[in-house]
């Protein structure tokens, strides 16, 4: 009966003819768990458009009641706090599993001849969907997310030429309002999906048409002449149906992904909401989600002279190398072992990013507002001048960035030693001009205080104590530490 | 991009030629289907770019918002103000109001300084006692003048015009500073 009813519909619309030879195409044997990456980024695309579609369901994309019906998804409906949670790990997943599927098409050379397209258009993906995720950290639609629709719009206005139009267009206006939340909910919801899907499909068309890469082998250069051929006859020779003979590391991996986001979705739940969104609440911190946080760590100790070509030629090379790179690198040798500039460039950009990661996760780079005044332990029994100058050193905001003992801010340098290092002289001399990272003070504190942050003596302890906030921070050179 | 599929599943294909008919009149039908078509996706498509793009060319209104009155404010100090944008959608809720630091010079001066970091736009925060604005998404950090004191920040705080009517302190709505610069008040 179901056979009968399966014959029919074949008969008529002739579907299984058209997904037979996709499914049974040959693929060189030896495809490891190292091509797992790919697919696990379409699965995890199509649980965000399932999760996604159903939050939907019960989110106001309003810039004034989003927030509130967000509250709602999280605290009122176990359900949907689950759902959040799934999109918000989902995304995560997408995020992670798009950038180990691109290192290892680039470290396996994938995007050699005849794959330059397949790369190309993957390049295009990888922006969108970092871009999905941008917007969809907007729709959390918190304190944290309007400040980085601001912040995002004035990045967009180093645009050269076009970037305040560009940042008028982020905010749908000339301020955040009404439209601003509507717009990015667009975009999130029908235009960088729609955009995804579209190029999604070239994209694993050309994996049929050109199939998968074979495991590249050492002294085996790519050679557009004869690599198809070559190709066929190894296919010929030793290859097997991709399903399921390949295909099923790819469900594998695709299901442990799933059940891993679950668990974390239960365990964790969903991101954290800030504040309500409220452009008059300036006692706010900003910071984009973790994929976008070591951007967020280049853009705070780059030098600050190059900081408005980097926010948009920075993105926009890196595209552009990323997007032109096949064409350049069409053929040669695949083997990472015998391209030791590829492994290069892979290790600097990982640990770059790792190490940019890591410090933006503390932002030693941002005021402690928060400092408490010197304990009377650090400052020690000291004179009251000294005492004044432990006071001013909370009092005018030196303390948010230098450190003495535990207390304190890390922008400067730490100053519980400074004594050691500057005499009085020195020390009112870098609080009075300042330097690169720290303000001059000369015209904030009066010469009486001036002289109050200085050191009475050498003794190193404390020196420091009210000396401190002289010191500001300027090391010799007046570079900051990082 | 231009590869033709070489699966031999399609039986609708066009034939490349048909049994009757000539070359020259299929290749004017395709060239005015194309046409045809350009033509009404044109006529849909550019007043739907129309208003998708018209955030980044429409201008607001300014208004000038009164936000508070001269005895409100101390000379020498900066406090923080807000205000509703010239913007009048009501389904802006809190989003379409703008916050400003306002600091009063003397009896009758004012000035306003945007809250928005240069750098990248974080709100900076008024530090009182150290007198000081500090960013804290970057570490930028602006003189109580407004000036660039330390940091990444490329310009000084942008100003919004600021006057005083009547006794009352009014800030005109503006733009977010993005590139600095702010319109006059006309």
């Amino acid at each position: 009966m179901f056979r009968r009813i399966g014959n029919w519909l074949e008969d008529r619309s002739g579907l299984g003819e058209l997904i037979g030879p996709v499914m049974s195409h040959l693929v060189p044997r030896g495809s490891s768990w190292m091509y797992v990456f790919g697919s696990a980024t379409l699965f995890a695309f199509i649980l965000q458009i399932v999760t996604g579609i159903a939050l939907s369901f019960v989110y106001v994309p309003s810039s004034s009641q989003a927030y509130e019906s967000l509250k709602f998804i999280t605290q009122n409906s176990a359900l949907d706090h689950f759902l959040r949670s799934v999109h918000y790990f989902g995304a995560s997943a997408m995020i992670l599993m798009v950038g180990l599927h691109m290192l290892r098409t680039f470290l396996f050379a994938s995007y050699k001849y005849p794959r330059e397209a397949s790369w190309m258009s993957g390049t295009v993906l990888l922006f969108l969907t970092i871009a999905m995720g941008f917007t969809g950290q907007i729709l959390r639609w918190d304190q944290t997310a309007i400040w980085s629709v601001v912040v995002g719009a004035q990045q967009a206005g180093y645009f050269p030429l076009i970037g305040p139009a560009l940042a008028r267009f982020m905010l749908a206006g000339e301020s955040l309002g009404g439209q601003t939340l509507s717009q990015f909910f667009a975009l999130h919801v029908f235009v960088f999906p729609v955009l995804i899907g579209a190029l999604l499909g070239p994209h694993l068309w050309m994996v049929i048409r050109n199939g998968i890469s074979e495991p590249p082998k050492r002294g085996k250069p790519v050679d557009p002449k004869t690599y198809r051929d070559e190709y066929h006859q190894l296919l010929e020779k030793d290859g097997v149906p991709f399903w399921p003979d390949a295909a099923w590391r790819d469900v594998v991996f695709a299901v442990a992904m799933i059940v891993v986001i679950v668990g974390l979705a239960i365990t964790l739940g969903p991101p954290h909401l800030a504040a309500a969104p409220n452009p008059t609440n300036l006692d706010t911190h900003p910071a984009p989600d973790w994929y976008l946080l070591w951007y967020f760590g280049v853009l705070a100790l780059i030098p600050h002279a190059i900081t408005p070509y980097v926010i948009i030629g920075g993105p926009a090379v890196v595209f552009l190398v990323l997007f032109l790179m096949p064409l350049f690198a069409r053929h040669g040798e695949r083997h990472p072992f015998r391209r030791p500039w590829a492994l290069g460039v892979v290790a600097v950009v990982v640990v770059s990013i790792a190490s940019f990661w890591s410090l933006a996760t503390w932002e030693p780079w941002s005021p402690r507002y928060d400092a408490k005044p010197l304990s009377a332990q650090v400052i020690g029994n000291v004179s009251a001048e000294a005492q004044h100058g432990a006071q001013l050193f909370h009092d005018k905001g030196c303390i948010e960035c230098h450190r003495i003992g535990n207390d304190g801010g890390f922008r400067g340098p730490n100053l519980t030693y400074v004594g050691n290092r500057l005499d009085a002289k020195e020390l009112t001399w870098r609080i009075a001009n300042g330097g690169y990272n720290m303000p001059s003070f000369a015209k904030i504190l009066s010469a009486k205080e001036l002289r109050a942050r200085r050191p009475s003596g050498r003794r190193a302890r404390f020196v420091s104590g009210r000396s401190l906030e002289a010191t500001g921070r300027a090391p010799p050179g007046g570079r900051c530490p990082r | 991009m231009t590869d033709k599929p070489t699966s031999p599943t399609a039986e609708g294909g066009a034939p490349e030629h048909g049994p009757a008919g000539d070359p020259s009149r299929r290749t004017f039908l395709a060239r005015v289907s194309i046409a045809a078509g350009g033509f009404a996706a044109l006529l849909v498509g550019i007043p739907v770019l129309g208003a998708v793009l018209k955030p980044m060319v429409q201008k607001e209104p300014r208004v000038w918002r009164k936000v508070g009155t001269v005895n409100d404010f101390t000379v020498g100090k900066t406090v923080a103000v807000d205000y509703q944008n010239g913007s009048t959608k009501p389904w802006a809720g809190v989003t379409g109001r703008t916050a400003a630091y306002l600091r009063r010079d003397s009896q009758s001066q004012f000035t306003c300084f945007a809250v928005n970091c240069s750098h990248l736009g974080c709100p900076v925060r008024w530090e009182q006692s150290a007198d000081l604005f500090m960013c804290p998404c970057h570490g930028g950090v602006y003189y109580s003048n407004g000036d660039v004191a330390a940091g990444p920040p490329p310009r000084p705080l942008a100003r919004y015009p600021v006057r005083v009517r009547d006794g009352d302190v009014e800030i005109l709505t503006t733009p977010l500073p993005i590139d600095g610069r702010v319109p006059p008040a006309s």
